[in-house]
């Protein structure tokens, strides 16, 4: 997005045959991010509201709410929203330390976007196995 | 020097970078609150849930995790709109339907903390 008009700015090739891009670790870190991002908040955030309103409104309401996991359907979609908000959780701690320099050489950065990836993972295993 | 200021671009600062990274924080830290809560108490049941909500300082730790996740989203959303959606009018629509919406969820949060809960 053009902030000033520079006339002098270098022409640069555009390649984008998204097929043919081979995203290094670092970029699915990064596009996943961007992905559990819009899925938190086209409908985790409204989930989350609604799901607080009908969990406390009532005894009878809480346990209705509770037997609605029951359905391994909304079980699976609960654990994919868990692995999205740990994704963007870890993935957003790892970007707050880049920021902080930490960890910016190549190296560091793609093991830490495998941390990332791992973690993340291994955490949604672990409450998926506890809520199975 | 033209200077061709875009409607629909990023307020050309570091503030909203800066936000970002704070509303991340302060989501973190309710987000370990919460786990913390429900870990030490070995899981949550009704009685500790209605418990939690009715205390004022887990509303206002929850309020303020909401105006985070809001304004986290907000710049989330928008940077999207920004990297995939060029013309103008479509990318403002998307904006201010985003901006609608996150303002009623704001409004949906302090129903749900200070008063639809019987």
């Amino acid at each position: 997005m053009p902030v000033l008009e520079r006339p002098d700015v270098k022409r640069r090739p555009v390649y984008l045959d998204l097929p043919r891009i081979r995203l290094p670790l670092p970029g699915i870190v990064s596009i996943l991010h961007r992905v559990s991002g819009a899925l938190l908040f086209l409908a985790g955030i409204p989930l989350l509201l609604a799901a607080v309103a009908f969990s406390l409104a009532s005894p009878e309401s809480y346990a209705q709410f509770k037997g609605a996991f029951a359905h391994p359907i909304a079980k699976l979609a609960l654990i994919g929203f868990v692995w999205a908000y740990l994704h963007h959780f870890c993935a957003g701690i790892r970007y707050l330390l880049l920021d902080l320099l930490k960890g910016i050489e190549l190296g560091p950065a793609r093991r830490s976007s495998v941390v990332v990836l791992v973690v993340s993972v291994a955490l949604t295993l672990i409450a998926g196995v506890r809520l199975w | 020097m033209v200077i061709r200021r875009n409607a629909v671009g990023a307020h050309y600062g570091l503030m909203d970078w800066l936000v970002q990274r704070l509303t991340a924080v302060v989501m973190a830290v309710y987000t370990v609150l919460v786990l913390g809560i429900a870990l030490w108490n070995g899981g949550i049941d009704y009685p500790l849930w209605r418990l939690l909500f009715a205390n004022g300082a887990f509303k206002l730790a929850s309020f303020l995790f909401m105006v985070a996740l809001l304004y986290h989203a907000w710049i989330g959303m928008r940077d999207i709109f920004m990297d995939y959606v060029k013309p103008v009018g479509v990318r403002l629509t998307l904006e201010a339907v985003c901006v609608v919406v996150l303002v009623g969820y704001l409004g949906w949060t302090i129903q749900l903390l200070w008063g639809a809960i019987p």
